[in-house]
């Protein structure tokens, strides 16, 4: 390391460009973005303050309240993601011949856009698509469902297009955590006559508690804040029952272009994200030893 | 033991099917010449395959502009990304300077922070400096992230103290000690950085619809749905489009596999 006069003005030099570019796209829009919620900002005449109206306006709105509800059915999906994800890295922990190709597997949809997981799933999901089909066949169903045009079950259709995209990503980060887990720990609870389980919940669990409460965090947050699943499967739809708390904010901002409520609907997902960080971290820290 | 194997690979062989088979289904799709994908019963084989619904595809969206489109923006991203997130990683990891904590604070801040609504203002400001409609407007919010900035600065640690020293002694400034010491010793961790940015930036799908008002300025991620709004009878077309853009990533995917499988863990620590 060095330090001085000189190397200061050239570390300040050499963070410039990055630091204007977090000051304009990162963090004003999230000091603006909530100023401008407590206005009545448009394009088109000068912009005053107005109080907590627009915050009245949202909660009074059954799309953002039914969106705020959604948002909080989506943590449901955290357990089976995580729980999920941990097994997958566990399955594919292991030199078994193919076992590159099913980890490619459950990670390609992790590297597919989510305009064409819309429209995949669009045809998976059709009454006259594949999972219909074989429900049929299998004699599970009788007649087609209309899993996106049902309002009680295309939040779910949405919720497991969600996992089925997230899957992959938690399990590479279990997998590298796993693979940081020394085999000598593990062998020498082989010695002492430790059985699979017991190895486990007894060596591997905790040694993966960091890694555990990180993606536990991250899945909270992205749980809390999806709606771009919703936007290419069903736009909200059918009759707003799968609104999120956030779609709710791109569809008022961006198609009506209803900015001040668009950000009083994010300034309250970020209120609920924050307070809901700090409560995993603080009932998730591993215990100081 | 052996039946413990064939169990393995039973259960990995299901999930991996559901994986799968959203893709596999829409590539029959797109093969298939007769029937659609909302035949009943549908097929899981195409029948008399042929390539007609990917010359429908081209001739109904201006697909190589598209394309164009994805490249430019994937690219300039990946090298604007590499060169500012790096020179910020630098002092980050190297140089001793007063707030050098605060600004490494302020950074990590960003991956606490609601970014995901951040387009609302952005595009006020992208509007206000008059990038509505160019590149730069789709590209500059997404060059700098702090998940990027922590994987070089890691990168920058690992390099070993002597070599800059033995720079110093021959007078080397710091801006040659970065470009032809620095930059070429972490190379492997660039190199990972680029595919995952590449790959992000190929699949960005929200923003680029913002900023591009204009059918012929999309990227893929984004006028493939253009395509399923504008001929919304043809599923053949849209599965074969749907083909065309995904082929890229999952190919830099398979090709750069490790990448992906280790991109991560070094931010996280």
């Amino acid at each position: 390391m060095v330090s001085g006069r000189r190397t200061a003005l050239a570390a300040w030099l050499f963070l410039a460009p990055a630091l204007v570019l977090l000051a304009a796209f990162s963090f004003w829009p999230v000091g603006f973005g909530s100023y401008l919620a407590f206005t009545d900002y448009s394009l088109i005449r000068p912009t005053s303050s107005v109080g907590l109206d627009n915050f009245r306006y949202i909660f009074d709105n059954e799309m953002f309240v039914t969106g705020l509800k959604n948002s909080l059915v989506f943590l449901l999906m955290v357990p089976f993601v995580q729980i999920g994800a941990l097994g997958l890295a566990v399955l594919v922990n292991n030199r078994l011949p193919g076992i590159r190709l099913f980890r490619a597997a459950f990670y390609v949809p992790v590297v597919t856009t989510v305009s064409v997981v819309g429209i995949m799933w669009g045809f998976m999901f059709h009454e006259q698509g594949a999972l219909n089909y074989m429900l049929m066949a299998l004699r599970f169903v009788d007649a087609p469902v209309g899993w996106l045009s049902n309002d009680t079950l295309a939040l779910f259709c949405i919720m497991f297009v969600t996992l089925w995209r997230g899957l992959g990503w938690y399990m590479v980060m279990y997998l590298a955590a796993l693979q940081a887990v020394p085999a000598e720990m593990q062998e020498a609870a082989i010695l002492d006559g430790a059985s699979r389980w017991q190895r486990f919940w007894k060596i591997t669990v905790p040694m993966l508690h960091p890694t555990i409460m990180v993606c536990t965090i991250l899945s909270v947050l992205a749980a809390l804040k999806a709606y771009q699943e919703v936007d290419v499967l069903t736009q909200g739809g059918p009759m707003n029952s799968t609104f999120t708390a956030l779609y709710y904010s791109y569809d008022q901002g961006l198609k009506h272009l209803k900015l001040p409520r668009a950000l009083a609907a994010s300034f309250v997902v970020s209120v609920f994200c924050v307070g809901i960080a700090m409560l995993c971290l603080r009932y998730l820290k591993p215990r100081q030893k | 033991m052996k039946t413990r194997t064939v169990l393995h690979y039973a259960v990995l062989c299901a999930i991996a099917l559901v994986c799968v088979f959203p893709f596999w289904w829409t590539v029959v799709t797109a093969l298939s010449t007769e029937g659609n994908v909302f035949a009943f019963p549908p097929t899981f084989w195409p029948k008399s395959p042929s390539l007609a619904n990917f010359e429908e595809a081209f001739r109904v969206i201006p697909f190589l502009a598209f394309f164009k489109n994805s490249v430019l923006i994937a690219a300039l991203t990946v090298f604007w990304k590499l060169a500012l997130c790096s020179m910020a990683a630098y002092p980050l990891a190297r140089m001793h300077f007063r707030g050098r904590r605060l600004v490494f604070g302020l950074i990590l801040a960003t991956l606490v922070l609601p970014s995901e609504v951040n387009f609302l203002v952005n595009f006020i400001t992208v509007t206000k400096l008059s990038l509505v409609d160019t590149y730069a407007g789709v590209i500059l919010p997404n060059v700098v992230t702090a998940v990027a900035i922590l994987l070089l600065k890691q990168a920058f640690e690992e390099v070993p103290q002597d070599l800059i020293d033995a720079a110093r002694v021959d007078g080397a400034s710091e801006w040659i000690i970065f470009t032809r010491i620095m930059l070429p010793l972490i190379a492997p961790w660039l190199a990972t950085v680029g595919i995952l940015t590449a790959v992000e930036a190929w699949n960005e799908y929200i923003w680029p619809s913002i900023v591009m008002s204009k059918p012929d300025e999309f990227p893929l991620s984004v006028g493939v749905l253009y395509l399923r709004g504008t001929f919304g009878s043809s599923t053949r077309v849209i599965a074969a489009g749907t083909v065309l853009t995904i082929l890229p990533t999952l190919a830099a995917f398979l090709f750069t596999q490790r990448y992906f499988m280790r991109g991560m863990d070094g931010a996280v620590k």
